[in-house]
Parts: structure tokens; sequence; C-alpha cells
């Protein structure tokens, strides 16, 4: 088993590291960075806990090898607050209460806020097929499409 | 195991050739991975092909489009040209897993999987998309219901791997669907699915029909009397109902965690009648629509 | 509650009469807090990916620890060989049976946890590996041998029932059965509730209806996987991190079962993610225990899904008889109902709790409920939100469904008119105290979704539910701080927001701002002892602590008030956050800010804290009534839920953005439960879909907006009037939705889950029987 080197860019920063070729994105951004917003729900790409974007575009962490963020850009749930100051996405989420226990939440705002680069006015049922990999057993999800389509207004500047 | 990402579709072969153990191509990586988790297989090379340019563009052919095989399905359906002129192929394409799985999994790969389930097969097939396939004897083009033989297995051979997948030109007055049915909304493999291409001619009578089954055998079917009872008619009422017959009487489904045989059996026509008057309703609107894309 | 099978707590621990608080009326009567909005504490933390759950901590020097697991659903384990794996560079520490001492406290955990003689469940925790990575760990579990000798197995409960089944245990003879047989079987205890005479009930009766109804298991499926990191000292200090529902628990079975003293052990809770009730016993937390006292360093062990799904608990399936005899204007004679659980491989299935809340929607004068606690080659059931009420309202409340429509009656009216109430007998023993069935019946009637039209295919079905509702053993702190804000310290986890509620009425008692105080989940060194988060106890229970400590803190500072201005403490009182002097001869004096008297509390007497240690009665029952319209595709068997509604009873919603919460959370799983969710087993006894690919949980594309009404009827035994509202959400739903269902097919749908091919052949069914 030898290493592989890779160079890639996290939330916009240049990172270096050595994995082994069976882990994935998902194993080096948590055991190797330190980055455990990205959580473990399934490692089979059913519950996109562990969502992030790579070059954009947005996918399970878990159902990509870290060798394969060689020369790429993968933004995390880490990378999407500005400081203190939190994306519509996360400060909705906060205002209609759209989490009990939390774990898939970070998932869930790095898989909303890429539909809402992509798609500035979705309808529910948008929303709801969108985020359609994104599982969350506590809320009924109510609260989450309210939060999301929340968001959405707020950026279009309603 | 090793992880080697070459530059051409030569040296991809060239390294699943060489391989004495087992090697895997690395697309989408959507099954892959989760075989490799749970430990189903353990491969002793990976060959990611996603830094091969040939198999990561859409390039328009005669009419038609060459999809590499590692261009994922979001990208895919982003594609105003090819989803107008293959709706249902792209459906199917699109039905594949989440919004996160569709920013990876490729169109190919759910081929070469040889899922007898795989959402995208059946409108390929209905499509008569060719698949150009790649190894050390060079180049050759099979039809892709001639790919799959069983789950897991294919008749590519060793060092072989599909470049691209050719969907051709369409008359103006033509349409596809792809319906499948699963529990959810979402997240399901396919219990049955169903791809349907029609051609019609002026006084909308159909000349030409695939109907293309998944998740009914041990591979997905090409359903010759469905398509045989749509050519020759309006796709009427009467027409439909030998559609339901035929298509149900194609299915050699198994009982198992998704379905039973009765079950797939049933609604393998009620999808085969369904995907057929959408894709009527395709030709038709592609019609008024003066055949454009 | 929610149970655990190898927890102490009785059901109903005490008669409703003697609550540990009274309702304060007139405190409730102008909160300032209460039933506001807040964000929660941590709410922060987990929208940005800060919060730490169970897998995301680290220790330094952690090995990775894995569990190997029996691919045998029973099978006897003749012998154990691990030497080649712990020959193997890299391994650290194996541990099997051989490892853990007998022990008569925690027999089934312990064997649960790690197989002793035989496996008695495919994916059996059988020997465990701490290794300095995966790679190596893995390949460690395949170096250990492990000769089976493999046995016959049973997986259905009715099976498990019959005389010829294999069985799992020598020494299960059943119990509550007279006279008790000489043979062992696999039903471990028949238990027996009701009153009155039903046999009479029924000959009084003008329609009877008796069904058959059938439930596959569902798990809990909460999106967090079982993790914990270990760390044992040299000198048996220990220290655990881990998801759990209740770390005190977890502390005093895993010191039991590694032999170590209670004081040795501290437990920290990580944030957790998601529970319903599966968090609330060990399975992998002593086995990381015992890897890390071998190898002398932390080692953590993070189940996969696949773990999750075949060795963590799953609730139980059921096999369940009800027959219901009703008068032609409506009133319910006669009800009795037999109850067959089996809860895998160990006792514990709720089948009592089933039993017990079968009928606690009707007050009845004739009523008689059995149950039957099953054990099969199954993973051992855990708690799963309302354990054992889902399954038994769903076949209670389908036949009172049938009733209504036989006798031409509107279904809520006859719900109406046999209701439960305060003062009837329930049909599980005690007398109901205040409680507010008929509220939530009427807000259903009133409400626009029962009267909107439907369009084809589509059918409308209600169903009430309920659950007990829980108090237990409960301890908080709170501390006054320097600066005027205030830190909260409560024992049970918080798994859907409580630390906001904690915060909300802290801050109602003191007078002061939300934003002053923050409460913690601490660690079990930290605070008494706590039972876990279960029962819907934590807002009732913990609040209540909290309530009381705050009071505590008020009476010290109105003291400290008292020694500044050199008055009587009895002639200061509190309003609004201030000390105020009251009474004629207290003094002129400007009142004392919360702040200003914890700012010269050094000078006073030192920290001010209160805290409060009970054991908490007078949880209130809460009932439930939801309605739901369904469609269903005549052509392929596919339901969908167009509209659903929650209407429960909250007593007071402290946080009603959370209260409204639960209800849709019930909602939602019970809808899972209802249509897809099932174990599904092959004839080789293996689970097929140990996945959430084919377990099939709703995703959000499945659901419609659930609305909710909060209906508040004060619980007579907390001071705010809170009843518990984390379970009740998940009993009504099966029975609503399959009274829906069965409405729309044109015909009634007896088992579940209502998956596609179970509908289309019932109604394909109906079809042939009715030509």
């Amino acid at each position: 088993m030898s290493g592989i080197h890779v160079s890639t860019k996290i939330n916009g920063d240049a990172v270096e590291y050595v994995c082994d070729v069976e882990e994935t994105l998902l194993d080096v951004l948590r055991d190797k960075l330190g980055m455990t917003g990205s959580k473990e729900g399934c490692a089979s790409g059913d519950c996109g806990a562990c969502s992030v974007t790579v070059d954009g575009r947005l996918t399970c962490s878990c159902l990509m090898l870290g060798a394969e963020a060689q020369g790429r850009e993968i933004g995390t749930i880490e990378g999407i607050a500005k400081g203190t100051e939190l994306h519509p996405v996360q400060q909705k989420i906060l205002d209609n209460a759209a989490l009990q226990c939390g774990v898939c939440t970070p998932g869930f705002v790095v898989a909303a806020k890429a539909l809402l680069e992509k798609k500035p006015d979705p309808t529910e049922t948008e929303v709801r097929y969108w985020l359609a990999g994104n599982l969350c057993r506590c809320t009924g999800y109510d609260k989450i499409i309210r939060a999301v389509m929340d968001a959405a207004a707020e950026m279009r500047g309603n | 195991m090793r992880y080697e990402s070459p530059q051409t579709v030569e040296a991809a072969a060239a390294l699943l050739a060489g391989e004495e153990g087992l090697a895997r191509v690395l697309a989408g990586g959507t099954d892959l991975l989760v075989q490799m988790r749970s430990g189903m297989v353990e491969p002793d090379l990976i060959v990611d092909v996603k830094n091969i340019p040939s198999m990561t563009s859409i390039v328009e052919e005669n009419g038609g489009y060459r999809i590499g095989a590692a261009v994922p399905s979001a990208e895919m359906n982003e594609h105003k040209g090819l989803c107008a002129l293959w709706p249902g192929v792209m459906e199917g394409a699109d039905l594949i897993g989440s919004t996160q799985v569709q920013g990876r999994a490729t169109m190919i790969g759910n081929l070469c999987n040889c899922g007898p389930a795989a959402d995208s097969v059946p409108g390929m097939v209905a499509a008569n998309a060719i698949a150009t396939i790649v190894g050390p004897n060079g180049r050759r083009d099979v039809p892709v219901i001639d790919i799959p033989v069983a789950p897991g297995k294919s008749t590519l051979t060793k060092g072989e791997l599909v470049e691209s997948v050719f969907l051709p030109a369409r008359p103006k007055r033509a349409g596809d669907a792809y319906l499948r049915f699963i529990p959810r909304t979402e997240m399901d493999i396919a219990v049955v699915g169903v791809g349907v291409s029609l051609e019609l001619d002026g006084d909308g009578v159909c000349t030409h029909a695939r109907v293309g089954l998944g998740a009914v055998a041990i591979k997905v079917l090409l359903v010759e009397d469905a398509a045989k009872a749509l050519i020759g008619t309006k796709v009427d009422d009467a027409a439909l109902e030998k559609v339901a017959a035929a298509t149900s009487a194609a299915c050699k489904p198994i009982d198992d965690k998704r379905g039973t045989i009765e079950f797939r059996t049933k609604v393998a026509g009620v999808l085969a009648t369904r995907a057929a008057k959408i894709a009527l309703e395709r030709a038709n609107a592609r019609a008024s629509n003066g055949g454009e894309k | 509650m929610a149970r655990n099978p190898d927890a102490d707590n009785a059901p109903v621990k005490k008669e409703i009469e003697s609550p540990t608080s009274k309702y304060d009326a007139e405190k409730a009567s102008s909160f300032k807090v209460v039933g506001s909005r807040p964000a929660r504490p941590d709410g922060m933390d987990k929208v940005t990916g800060r919060a730490r759950f169970g897998a995301d901590m680290v220790m330094p020097g952690q090995l990775v620890g894995l569990i190997l697991r029996s691919p045998h659903p029973h099978a006897v384990i003749k012998s154990i060989d691990s030497s080649e794996a712990e020959a193997l560079s890299g391994v650290k520490a194996v541990v099997t049976r051989d490892d853990f001492a007998p022990n008569d406290d925690h027999a089934d955990v312990l064997y649960n946890i790690m197989a002793r003689e035989k496996a008695l469940y495919e994916g059996h925790a059988v020997a465990a590996v701490a290794a300095t990575s995966r790679p190596v760990a893995r390949k460690a579990l395949k170096l250990i041998k492990i000769d089976y000798d493999i046995l016959p197995h049973v997986t259905d409960v009715d099976e498990a029932m019959s005389p010829n089944a294999p069985v799992l245990h020598d020494d299960i003879i059943t119990k509550g059965v007279n006279p008790a047989p000489t043979k062992p079987s696999n039903v471990v205890a028949r238990s027996e509730f009701g009153h009155g005479d039903i046999d009479a009930g029924f000959a009084q009766a003008d329609e009877i209806i008796e069904r058959s109804f059938k439930t596959a298991a569902t798990h809990q499926g909460y999106i967090e996987p079982h993790a914990c990191v270990a760390n044992v000292g040299a000198d048996g200090m220990s220290e655990l991190w881990c998801c759990t529902q209740g770390h005190f628990h977890v502390r005093q079975v895993c010191a039991s079962l590694l032999g170590i003293d209670v004081s040795r052990l501290r437990v920290t809770a990580s944030e957790i993610g998601g529970g319903f009730g599966g968090k609330t016993t060990v399975f992998i937390e002593p086995v990381a225990l015992a890897l890390s006292r071998k190898a002398g360093r932390p080692v953590k062990i993070a189940m996969t899904r696949d773990e999750v799904f075949k060795a963590s608990g799953p609730t139980a399936s059921s096999s369940m008889n009800v027959k219901i005899g009703v008068t032609k204007d409506g009133r319910i004679t006669a009800g009795y109902g037999e109850f067959r659980y089996q809860g895998g491989a160990f006792a514990g299935a709720p089948a009592d709790f089933g039993a017990m809340s079968a009928f606690a929607c009707y007050a009845l004068d004739n009523v008689k409920t059995e149950a039957y606690d099953v054990v099969t080659n199954r993973p051992k059931g855990a708690a799963y939100r309302a354990p054992g009420a889902p399954m038994s309202v769903y076949a209670v409340e389908s036949v009172v469904d049938e009733l209504a429509a036989r006798i031409g009656m509107d279904p809520i009216d006859l719900r109406l008119k046999n209701a439960a109430k305060e003062g009837a007998r329930s049909s599980y023993g005690p007398k109901f105290g205040s409680c507010g069935l008929v509220e939530t019946l009427e807000a259903a009637k009133a409400h626009p979704h029962y009267s909107a039209s439907l369009g084809p295919n589509q059918g409308r079905g209600i169903a009430s539910g309920f659950w007990f509702n829980f108090g237990g053993e409960t301890c908080s702190n709170l501390n006054i701080n320097a600066d005027g804000t205030v830190t909260i310290a409560v024992g049970t986890p918080d798994i859907g927001g409580s630390r906001a509620s904690m915060c909300i009425m802290a801050a109602e008692e003191l007078g002061i701002p939300y934003d002053k105080v923050r409460a913690i989940v601490a660690d079990t060194s930290a605070l008494g002892y706590n039972d876990t988060t279960e029962g819907s106890r934590v807002t009732f229970s913990s609040g209540m602590a909290v309530i009381k400590a705050s009071q505590q803190a008020v009476t010290e500072m109105c003291k400290r008030a008292a020694m500044m201005w050199d008055i009587p403490a009895e002639a200061v009182t509190w309003e609004d956050g201030c000390a105020k002097p009251s009474g004629p001869n207290a003094g002129d004096f400007e009142p004392l800010s919360l702040a200003e008297i914890a700012a010269t509390a050094g000078k006073t007497g030192g920290p001010i804290a209160g805290h409060h240690e009970y054991n908490a009665d007078g949880a209130g029952v809460s009932f439930g009534t939801h309605i739901v319209d369904t469609e269903v595709d005549p052509e392929t068997g596919k339901v969908d839920i167009i509209r659903y509604t929650v209407i429960q009873d909250a007593g007071k919603a402290i946080h009603p953005d959370y209260v409204e919460g639960q209800f849709q959370g019930g909602a939602a799983q019970g809808i899972g439960w209802a249509l897809n969710e099932e174990y599904i087993y092959g004839d080789d006894g293996k689970l097929q879909n140990a996945g959430f690919l084919d377990y099939r949980m709703p995703v959000a594309s499945d659901l419609p907006m659930i609305d909710t009404v909060i209906v508040e009827v004060p619980n007579p035994g907390h001071p705010y009037g809170v009843r518990g509202v984390g379970e009740t959400g998940i009993v009504p739903p099966l029975a609503a939705i399959a009274n829906g269902v069965s409405a729309a097919a044109g015909v009634r749908m007896t088992e579940l889950p209502m998956s596609p091919p179970r509908v289309l052949k019932a109604i394909d069914d109906a079809k042939v029987a009715a030509e």
C-alpha cells in the first residue's frame, strides 16, 4: 500500500496530503485533515451527510477517492460561513429551527447552497427533489424546506 | 492496490490489459466505491478515466451526439441539445440516485456495471445507442443491448473499456421516454423500468419503435413484440393495450426485496403504456416545433 | 416512555395522583419567555459543522477498533482462534467473549455486545480488534478463525411461537402462564391487562369486527451511526466519549461489564445525531473499553451503516388480533386484543407497552389485552419512540375506523363518544388525570383539513394515539456567573433542542433574557445520576429540575440582597430579574438586579448556585390525533401522502418550534413505517436490506408539509404545565395512513408496510373477489 500524493484546493486553500488508494475524500477530510463537519452516515451515497462540491458540482465525498481530488477545487461545510457571517441558508435553518439533532445539517447546507446557486427561485417541489439525497430522520423535512425557500427569497432580495 | 489516471483511452486500455490481478475502471465511482467499501470487490488496479479528453466530452456528430464514458449525468442533463433530442435517455440517466450521485455517476458506468435495473440502459436500448469500445485490438462499435450479459457480467474482454456512447440523429416526428417504478419518489433502484422510442410519419402513424425493459430479467431486454404492437398504429388505446401485454409477457423477473414476480410483470405493462404515451406526446410536440432540438 | 429492556423502569412508577410538583396557573398566565422561539444555543455549531458528534472525537494515539460479526443467524461458537490476528503487525489488541466475565446484572447486554456460547443473529459481535489503521484492522478481522456449528433459525414471531421452532435460549420458561411450562421456548412472557367482562360487553354489541394484523420491524434510522472513543489508563481511570441518549446509563452498564468502579469511568455525551430510543443502550462502548484496556491506548469504534442495521436495535415486528364491539349509536361495549411481538434474540420486546396502550384512547367498561414477548434470531431490539404502541394502536384504530363506517358514524364522532378523559379508568390500570384527547379530536374536527374535498383515488384517514410519558431520576445544576449570566448543567443529552428549552425555563424563572443563559450537558463526573433521554421526559423532568434550581438560586439571591441592604431575608422578593424590598418594614431600596447581586457575590458569601435532585413523577400522558390524505395509484399500488395534519396535546409548549418539530418528525417516521420501511429477511435468516438504499426511509420528495396544531391542556404535575411530546407523534400515523389507504384503495389493509406490491395485490385480490 503506497501512498498517493495529492495537491488540491479545499475552501480556497491549497492543501496537500498523502492518502491510500482506497481512502475516500470523506476519509481524508475527516481523518487526515481534521475537517469533521462532513459526516459519514452511510458511506454509500444514500444519505448526503458528507455532501461537498467538487469544481462547483455537488457530490458525496464518500463516493470519491481522496486521490481523485488532485487538481480539483473542493468546497466543504467548513468553508461556507465567512468568519462569523453565516450564509443565508445557514441563517434560515437557525431561524426556522430546521434542525433537531443536527447531524444531517452540514450536508443540507452544502446541498441547498449548491441548489440556490444554480436555481435562485426554485419551487417547493424542486427543493424537495434536489434534496432527496439528503436524509433527515428528525424533522420530517418541513422546516428544512421552509428554510431553503426563505433563504432563496432573501438571496433574491425579496 | 494501485491508482492510475491515464491521459488517453489507449493508455487506459493498456493498463487494464497489463494488470494480472483485478482491474477496475473508475468513472463516476458511484458503484465501484460502494462495492469496495463493502468488501465486495478488492481491485488491484483502479484506472481513473476522468482525465481522458475523449471520455469527458459531449460532441455533436452527424446530427447525433457522442457522449464520453466519464461524463457525469448532471452534465448530460444540462446539455440542451441532448435533452431535446433524446429526452427519454436523459431522464433515465437523471433518475440514477440523488443530486449528489448525479454529479458523479455516468451513464456508461451504469451500463458497464451490468445491473439489470440500471436506469439509463432501457432508454439507450430503445434509442439503439451504439457503444464505442477500445481495447488491445483497437476500436469496435457495439449496440448497447449487446454489452450486459448478467449482473456484473459484460461482453467486454480483458483490457477493453467503453470510450463513448453514440446517440443517433432523429427524424422530425420522433420522441422517447423512460419511466421506472420505485416505491419512493427518489433514491431507489428500479423495480421495473421501461424505455420507449417512437418515430411517426406525417399522418401520425408509428413507423419505427423500440422498447427497452429493465429490472425484470438477468439483463435489460429489447421487447420486439411491444415495438411491433406500436408500428403501423397511431399509438391508440388498442395498440397500447397490446404493448402492455407484450411487455408483461417479456418479463422473466424474480421475487426479491424490491418486488414480486407478479408485481413486476403487471407494472411493466402499465409503465410501457405510460411511457409510450409520453413518447408520443414528445414526438408530436417536437414535430410541431419543426423538429428543433 | 422509551424503555431499555435492561433497565428497571416500570411503565408507571407511581399513581398519577402524587406528582412531584403542581401546576402554577398564575405563573403560567404571565409567561415572558416560555412560548417564544429563540435560536438554540448549539445551533451555530450545527450549521457550520463545528459540532462534535460521536465519530468526530480524536484522542492522541487513538487506535481503530473494528468488530467481527457472525455471518450466521444461529450457530454454536465452538472455538475462536485469534492468534494470527494478534500476530499481525499493527494489531494492538483482540477481544472475544473470554475478555468479559459473566455478569448477572446485565447478562443479556453482555451476551449481546459479545456473543458467548452461541451467535444468536446475523451480525452478532463475536470478536473485536484494535489496530493502528483501518486497513490493518480489516485484515486482522479476516485472520480470526471461528468454528461455528450452524443451527436452525427463526425470524418470524408466529413461527417462533410454534412448538416446533428452534429454541434460542435453554433458560427461557414463559413467565405469566399458569401452570408454568416445563420446557423452554421462545416465549419470554405473557402478560394481561384490562378490566370488566369482555364477553358481557361483546354480548351488548350490535356490530363486532375482529381482524388480524401484522407489522414489520423497523429501525430508528438515526443518521449518525453509533460511535465512541474509549481511553483506559494503566491505573484503570477511564474516559469514554460516545453518542448516547443516556451517558449515566452507559457508565453504569460499562463499569459493571468491565468490573470497574463507577467513579473510575467518566462518560461524556457527544452531540448525538438522532436516537429515537435506539441510543438508550450500549453496543460498542464496552467493547471499545475492553480493547483500550488491553491495548493501553485510546480506541475509536464507529459502526458502519450495515452494522447499524444488523446489530443495533430495531423495534419489534408484530402479529396481532383485535376484536371490538360497538352499539348502533357508537358506544364501544368491549375491546380485546392479543399482541405478539418479537424483539430479537433477547427478552424485551415491548409487547406489554403495546397491550397497555392499545385501547388507551378509549374509556371502556370492558377491555382485555394480552401480550407475548417473543425471541427470534434477529438483532436485540431497542426502544423506538413510544415502544410498542404504534403497532397495537394501528390494529385498534383500524378496527375502530371500520366500525365507524359499518354503523355509518363519523370516525371522529365515534372516538369522541368513547374518548378517554379525566377520571376515566385507563385500559392499563390507573385513572387518567387531566388530559387532552377530546381537545385534539375537537380540533381535528374543526380543522379545515378534515372538511377539504378529495380527488379521485384519494382517501382520508384519521387516528388517535397515546403515550404514557415518564419522569425519572434527574439532577441539574445552575450557576450564577459574576457577570450576570447563568450556566445550567443538565444530565440528559440534548437530542432535539432541549438545551434551548432549559434556557427558556431558567430565563423565565430568573426573570432575565434568554440569551443570558447557557445550558450544557454535563459529563457523568460533574453531576448526579440522570435517567436517560427517553420517555419524552427531558423537557418535563430536567426542565422541572432547572426551574427548582432557579428557584433555589433566587432564594439565595434574595438572601444576598437582604444582606446588602441589611434587612431580613423575608423582606425581599424577586420580580423581573431583580431583588426588591417588600413589606411594611423592608425599607426603601433600589432593586438589585441579578447581575448586581452576582457581581458582589464574593463579598456576600461566595458563589451563587442552585441545584435540584429528585425522582420526577406526574409526567402527564399525551394524546394526539392525526389526519392524512393519501392517494393510491390503482395500477401500481403506489401510495402518495397528499396532506398531513398532526394535532397533539403538549401541555405547554416551552419552545413551540421544537414541539412542532417533534410532531412533524414523529409523523414522518410513522409514514415510513406505514408505507415502505421494513426489515426483510431471506430464508437464510439474513437481513437483505441492511442499508438506506433498500430500507427506504422517507426522503424530502416523498412528503408534503406537515401541518401542526399544538393543543395545550396543562399537565397538573408540572409548574408550567409541560407534557412530554416526543413519542406520541409516532403512534397515530400507522393507523391514520392505513385508514386513508384503505379508503382510497377500497380494501382494508391489514399488514405493514403498505408497500406497492402489497397494495396492488390487495386491490387485485379484492377485484377478483368482487367478480
